[in-house]
């Protein structure tokens, strides 16, 4: 039975193969902060982490990333209960307005972070593509450079 | 009656006890709490009034009839109330009563409906008088105890004091006894100038489970036993389906059913969404051929244009004659405009959720009217509404969408045909920019004439186009004619009023009603309204010779013209600008407030558009929030700005030819330009602010560019154009 290792936790899972991760860990393994946007890997809402890497995981086949692939989401950035550096200037930024792709946001500027650890504007415009239709933009810019200083 | 959870949807940490008031019979939500019906008191609390319950721990419930969507609603009246109450902010949390209970306590917490930037403007009144209303029978339940008199007894943070013996009591210890009193007979409100709580710019309550993951959404419901369901109406809307070939899907591995849904669509009743989408996906369906089928965006616009000179037209706004005073004019100016349909997107796609039996109907989902879903759902599933409850979820964006309620029908007819089963239905993005009711399309014709001093003497504004109200509002048309499609040209009015003083006007509207299903867009007909009538304007003064805002300022009433002028000095209007940047404005009023904003723009010679920053001015009469209000003008914009860089939705044999962010583009971070927003509350009036400035944002832009260009844009998108120097 393929193994599926989500926020250090092995799950067996027996859904068809080519089920993307996006449904497999909404539906299958029941972590809903991963959101369905669009499908096609436009707008980021279900950006996951996959060995470190921000991936959006409606692209991503169950059969790529069963075995050793380390797969975190927006539920396994927090470490016993204290928000990661990235939620917390979230938090003060008073950032998300309906907070649907906030999941998303926020795992690409975890991964930005790491990549980058005092991005530019020029690095934020670069990495951020996720789409926000409340219009947060001016917020999530703020909140990363805040992130940064942590 | 709460055992019907299930290990996901019991919340970890929970924002409102479910059910806090025993006297209301239970179903309040809010946050992640799933509901039941007929769910009862965990924790029984006694409801003081309608709008606040407290709780022995001092925790303080403020109930919440407007839906929230992202645009702050919920923090901002509970503000409200708080600043009546006196109560301490830091225990203080929200719940949504049921529809439901509202019809059983005749619509106690009154409208619902969460559109058009009412949320404040139009209950701060009474959610203000409930809070007052509790505040004043807890003091008086602590004077009872003391047996002194209320009037020697202050209150502060929730705390009540007899200062001539010191005794204090909390809320918490007197809310049983307070809830047995009699509601005061008389209300006084705190003015404005001594609140605490209202008016600061205070933090979101609805924050921390947005950041985790935690935050429960319609589309992630799950209740045990439920199944997933996906649905295709018809491409061409309207057209019934012939047929369809479910033995096709019907043995794949997970699929539980395949349904007709109304006359014109079908679903597949999946074990889960992406069997349920694969199944639809591989259905054989075939939908009637109607005239609709022929109908594309170039016959729109046929029909539009010929509107454009047609005879007759509704007329919305008239003073002197306008005809007969640019027939005179010493210099005539005229210009055609046209604004295409646009589409909501929410992030979270259509979805609800159902469960139908017999004797009753539940439905769980994202909605901008908890009482027109009710009825909906009353309909849909042929149960009294009494019958039937739904349980409003967090929207993953609104935008006017979801005022609708075709998802949550949708879901009922299909729950109807697998009774005892919770359904899902979710829309794919497809499925979703495809069956939309959009924005409407519309052209206008300006005509100006100026005397030989540059002033205007007369103009004729001329809407040719499709009205919303007479889709989904007939009963609100007047006479035939569409109020809505006035705004911002209304001649009077708190709404949306004209801010020009022009001798000789004419506005009227030539209705032209395409099949395209039309719909409320944040911001609605403000935004094409203030498009034409602030480039247009910039067009006068450049016929003119003056400059843009000298121009204004002569025919602006004073409240337009204050926050004009507001804008255009925080931005530094006439001041040097860096080389290449280029100023543009506009104003206009809508839902109650005045606005302004400032554009800075630059375009390269490879005709590569910046906008650096936009400042933007409101006049909301009261500011409830100065954070959230700064967070919906920028967010307004991304929304306006998007429309003008990217949106057209377009019609190719009666169906909608965008399918997905990859046909229907979205600003990103990378063109955000900085916004500055300067809040100029003038009091006396209660404005929104959800909408109002989206309406801005591209005329500002488009005078900006034609500063830049010489290239006057008259028509949206900017993506058809070419932006390199004329």
């Amino acid at each position: 039975m393929p193994a599926l290792t989500v926020n250090g936790k092995v799950h067996q899972v027996t859904v068809d193969p080519r089920t993307p991760l996006l449904w497999v860990l909404r539906d299958t393994i029941g972590l809903t902060g991963t959101k369905y946007g669009c499908g096609v890997a436009q707008c980021g809402a279900c950006t996951v982490h996959i060995d470190g890497v921000a991936t959006r995981s409606c692209q991503v086949p169950l059969s790529q990333v069963t075995g050793n692939k380390k797969i975190v989401t927006v539920e396994g950035l927090a470490t016993n209960g204290v928000l990661n550096k990235v939620q917390r200037a979230w938090l003060a930024q008073d950032v998300p307005q309906c907070g649907y792709c906030q999941s998303g946001m926020i795992m690409a500027a975890v991964a930005l972070l790491k990549d980058k650890p005092k991005p530019t504007d020029a690095d934020i415009d670069a990495a951020m593509t996720n789409i926000c239709r409340c219009g947060t933009y001016q917020q999530v810019r703020a909140a990363i450079h805040e992130a940064a200083k942590a | 009656m709460t055992t019907k959870t299930n290990a996901h949807a019991k919340p970890v940490r929970r924002r409102s006890v479910m059910a806090g008031a025993a006297a209301a019979g239970g179903g309040f939500t809010f946050g992640f709490n799933v509901p039941f019906f007929g769910a009862h008191a965990q924790a029984a609390a006694p409801e003081i009034n309608a709008w606040v319950v407290i709780r022995p721990d001092d925790k303080v419930v403020i109930r919440i009839a407007r839906s929230e969507m992202g645009q702050g609603t919920e923090t901002g009246l509970a503000q409200l109330v708080a600043e009546e109450l006196e109560c301490d902010w830091s225990k203080v949390t929200t719940e949504y009563p049921t529809p439901t209970q509202n019809l059983a306590r005749q619509r106690i917490w009154r409208n619902f409906s969460t559109g058009g930037s009412r949320g404040v403007r139009e209950s701060n009144e009474y959610v203000r008088q409930g809070g007052a209303a509790a505040r004043d029978m807890l003091v008086r339940a602590a004077a009872a105890e003391w047996k002194v008199k209320p009037e020697e007894c202050s209150v502060d943070k929730g705390v009540i004091t007899h200062k001539a013996t010191n005794r204090k009591l909390t809320y918490g210890k007197v809310a049983a006894a307070a809830a047995k009193l009699d509601p005061p007979k008389e209300i006084k409100l705190k003015d404005p100038k001594d609140w605490k709580i209202a008016g600061k710019p205070l933090k979101r309550l609805d924050t921390l489970d947005k950041l985790t993951g935690k935050q429960i959404y319609g589309i992630d419901l799950r209740l045990p036993g439920m199944l997933t369901a996906t649905i295709k109406d018809a491409p061409v809307f309207g057209a019934k389906v012939v047929s369809f070939d479910a033995d096709r899907v019907k043995s794949m591995p997970g699929v539980k059913g395949v349904v007709k849904v109304g006359d014109t669509a079908v679903a597949v009743i999946a074990e889960t969404y992406w069997t349920a989408r694969n199944a639809l996906a591989a259905l054989p369906v075939v939908w009637e051929e109607t005239a609709n089928s022929k109908v594309s965006s170039a016959t729109i616009a046929a029909t539009l244009k010929e509107g454009l000179d047609a005879a007759e037209a509704f007329v919305g706004n008239k003073a002197g004659d306008a005809k007969a005073a640019i027939a005179g004019a010493a210099k005539k100016i005229e210009a055609v405009y046209s604004y295409p349909y646009q589409h909501h997107v929410t992030m979270e796609p259509m979805n609800a959720t159902a469960l139908f039996t017999p004797d009753k109907c539940e439905v769980w989902c994202p909605t901008q009217n908890g009482e027109a879903a009710l009825a909906a759902t009353a309909d849909a599933s042929g149960l009294p509404a009494a019958k039937c409850e739904v349980y409003k979820m967090l929207l993953g964006g609104g935008f006017g969408r979801r005022g609708r309620t075709d998802y949550v029908r949708q879901a009922v007819l299909i729950a109807k045909q697998m009774p005892g089963v919770p359904i899902k239905l979710i829309w794919s993005r497809e499925e979703d920019m495809t069956h939309c009711q959009y924005h409407p399309v519309t052209m206008c014709k300006l005509v100006g004439g100026l005397n030989d001093k540059g002033d205007l003497v007369g103009l004729h504004v001329r809407i040719s186009g499709q009205s919303i109200l007479s889709s989904v509002l007939p009963q609100n048309l007047v006479n035939g004619m569409d109020p809505v499609q006035f705004q911002g040209f209304a001649a009077s009015g708190v709404e949306a009023a004209y801010g020009y003083n022009v001798p000789n006007l004419l506005v009227d509207h030539a209705m032209r009603n395409p099949h395209v299903p039309p719909g409320f867009w944040r911001g609605v007909n403000t935004n094409q309204n203030a498009v034409y009538m602030e480039c247009f304007m910039d067009e006068l003064a450049a016929a003119a010779g003056q400059d843009p805002l000298e121009f204004r300022r002569k025919m602006l009433k004073p409240k337009w013209l204050a926050v004009l002028n507001a804008a255009a000095a925080k931005a530094g209007y006439g001041k040097p600008l860096p080389k290449g940047h280029f100023h543009g404005i506009a104003q206009i009023m809508g839902y109650g407030s005045y606005v302004a904003g400032v554009a800075e723009v630059s375009v390269s010679d490879a005709g590569v558009l910046k906008i650096h920053k936009i400042t933007a001015a409101t006049d909301c009469g009261h500011v409830v929030n100065p954070a959230q209000i700064e967070r919906q003008v920028a967010g307004s914009f991304v929304y306006g700005l998007t429309a003008l860089l990217y949106g057209e939705i377009t019609i190719k044999d009666g169906a909608v030819e965008q399918t997905n962010f990859d046909s229907y583009n979205m600003m990103r971070i990378d063109e955000m330009p900085k916004v500055e927003t300067v809040l100029v509350p003038s009091g006396g009036f209660w404005g929104g602010v959800g909408e109002p400035t989206i309406a801005v944002a591209a005329p500002a832009v488009l005078n900006a560019i034609a500063k830049a260009t010489g290239k006057r844009i008259r028509s949206l998108p900017l993506m058809h154009h070419d932006l390199k120097k004329a």
